[in-house]
């Protein structure tokens, strides 16, 4: 396996098996997944609920072990104590020790790194104030919110300066204002050059942040690529073209290009089937002078894709990366 | 340093476990209740003083290496504070070490509080105090090393309920080893194997035990005790070191 240097997260034919109750019933969790995430890019990981992003974050963290197959980061084999120096992490629904307040937990965490002193003083404090949290700096983790948690979670992934930071549904348990603010965030780590891997299954929020998305059903990855191309090949998008005063000649001429036109007095409406035809279309008005009234994309997303493919469309959709 | 952070925070935790005060308290109360029962007995009230005093010590020293140790790590992993620490550049060993140091320390001051409870029980009532009492309570935190390292093992891989009676059961049988090697002797063939292998094997508890010494006011030379420590603290890190290879293969999930 060729790992080149700018490829921060390496997954190579992942499996993870579960085995549950006193039978020992196998589950497969994670299904053969390959995925590679580069230096600088923010990448969300996408799927339904059980889909098996947690499972394979935890096998990222070296917190389980695989089953089958590979994942490096940093190049590095997973569980090395120098890659894992260079990465931050946010748990799922994050659990900590509540009896501490938000500074002695951050300065736990530093500690961890071998953070010490002034140093660590200094950069408890600006994370605090960067995740909002800076009046609740003496109040004890278990008087905290679920957002409160989530915030204070976000700040010890940052403890040590990551390079590469691996979330875990960060915008859970947030309110709208709270989920803006951690996109923010995670829009200013990738400003500063840092490598973000996010799990969500609110696809809007990848569909505003990510540079690529992995798509995972049934621990099988379902569709992978940038995000404006997974839409343009996964799903269509169509645009709807108001026009008045359009000539006989200029509707002959428009209707090739349409799906559908439906006229309606001195209205014309016409659906495009992608915005390839717009232009043409645009050609057409002009020649026949016709007034353009209005020109809506109907704007198609991640979400058209992921319910495609939740309705079974099993076959992966592989756009160059 | 790492390790050091984990231990403090366990500390920190301990303190915080109300089981800890109730058996400190109970144990206060049993030293303490030499002074009335003295008062019922006559003549040799030193050497029940002292028994009670160290027995109690011992005791409730065990209830809570036991008690707190089990919950040492299957709570974290419970809990899932685990995640945060050991996706952190800190080994599984260390986070291991860390705990277990955390425990040791409550332990130790555990102990030293309920030895100052026994001195002042002996102060009152006039009983002389000599230096093997001293070695005795070492003894007796040594023996605490022990078993915090047996409960530790076993809850890296089973519930805190079979953690519990499986230390406690290794408590009673590593006081009773020289009994299994003599009763092997007897038994002969098989048995005598099998049982002599325990005697090998398991913890030889009753070696810490330094309570006659102590009664019969009979010093202990430092050159044994070195010997006795030695075996303890061995014993702890072949333990500490089996944990951490259990531990090492284990999912968190
Ligand atoms: N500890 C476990 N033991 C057995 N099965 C598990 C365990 N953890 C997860 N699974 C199974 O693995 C599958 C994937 O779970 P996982 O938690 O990775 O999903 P997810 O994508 O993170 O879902 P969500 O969006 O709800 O967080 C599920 O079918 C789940 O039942
Ligand atoms: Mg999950």
């Amino acid at each position: 396996m060729n790992i080149d240097s700018e490829q921060i997260i390496t997954v190579h034919h992942l499996s993870k098996i579960f085995k549950v109750g006193f039978w020992g019933r196998r589950v497969t969790a994670v299904d053969e997944l390959s995925l590679d995430v580069q230096r600088g890019e923010i990448y969300g990981f996408l799927g339904p609920n059980g889909a098996g992003k947690t499972t394979t974050i935890k096998m990222l963290m070296g917190l389980i072990y695989p089953s089958q197959g590979t994942a490096h980061l940093f190049g590095q084999p997973v569980g090395d104590r120098a890659a894992k120096a260079k990465v931050g992490f946010l748990p799922e629904s994050p659990y900590f020790y509540d009896y501490l307040t938000s500074r002695e937990f951050l300065r736990f965490y530093g500690h961890l790194f071998g953070l010490l002193g002034s140093m660590l003083e200094k950069r408890i404090d600006e994370l605090l104030e960067l995740v909002g949290m800076v009046h609740a700096r003496d109040l004890q983790l278990r008087k905290f919110s679920k957002g409160m948690l989530q915030r204070v979670g976000i700040a010890q992934a940052l403890i040590n300066d990551p390079e590469l930071v691996i979330l875990d549904e960060p915008m859970s348990g947030l309110d709208p204002i709270g989920r803006k603010e951690v996109r923010d965030l995670i829009v200013r780590l990738k400003e500063s050059g840092k490598t973000v891997m996010f799990s969500s299954h609110i696809l809007h929020d990848a569909e505003l942040l990510c540079d690529r998305v992995a798509m995972i059903m049934k621990g099988k990855l379902v569709a992978c690529g940038l995000v404006s191309e997974l839409i343009d090949h996964g799903t269509t998008q169509e645009v709807e073209m108001v026009v008045d005063r359009l000539s006989p000649e200029g509707i002959e001429a428009l209707r090739p290009l349409a799906m559908k036109t439906v006229l309606h007095g001195e209205r014309v409406m016409a659906i495009l089937a992608s915005q390839r035809q717009v232009d043409d279309a645009l050609e057409i008005l002009r020649a026949n002078k016709a007034k353009l009234v209005s020109l809506i994309p109907h704007k198609a997303s991640l979400e058209d894709l992921f319910i495609r493919k939740a309705k079974g469309v099993q076959q992966v959709v592989e756009v160059h990366a | 340093m790492k390790v050091l952070s984990i231990a403090f925070n366990t500390f920190r935790e301990n303190l915080r476990d109300k089981l800890l005060y109730n058996l400190l308290i109970f144990a206060l109360l049993m030293i303490g209740s030499s002074l009335i029962l003295m008062r019922l007995t006559l003549g040799e009230f030193h050497r029940l003083i002292l028994d009670i005093g160290l027995g109690s010590i011992n005791f409730f020293g065990v209830l809570i290496a036991i008690f707190v140790g089990i919950g040492l790590v299957s709570k974290e992993i419970e809990k899932k504070t685990i995640y945060t620490i050991i996706s952190k550049p800190v080994a599984r060993f260390q986070f291991l070490l860390g705990k277990y140091v955390g425990l040791s320390l409550t332990l130790l001051i555990n102990t030293a509080i309920m030895a100052c409870g026994l001195l002042a029980v002996l102060y009152m009532q006039d009983v002389p105090i000599h230096a093997v009492l001293f070695k005795a309570l070492i003894m007796i935190v040594v023996e605490f090393m022990v078993i915090t390292a047996v409960a530790l093992l076993f809850s890296t891989f089973s519930s805190a309920t079979f953690s519990a009676i499986f230390t406690l059961a290794l408590y009673v049988i590593g006081h009773l080893t020289p009994d299994l090697k003599a009763f092997g002797e007897k038994m002969g063939g098989l048995g005598k194997t099998i049982l002599e292998g325990m005697y090998y094997v398991l913890p030889n508890l009753d070696r810490f035990n330094l309570k006659g010494h102590v009664t019969h006011q009979l010093d202990v030379p430092t050159g044994d005790l070195l010997v006795i420590g030695a075996y303890g603290l061995a014993y702890t890190a072949f333990l500490l070191t089996l944990a951490s290879v259990i531990f090492q293969r284990r999912d968190f999930r």
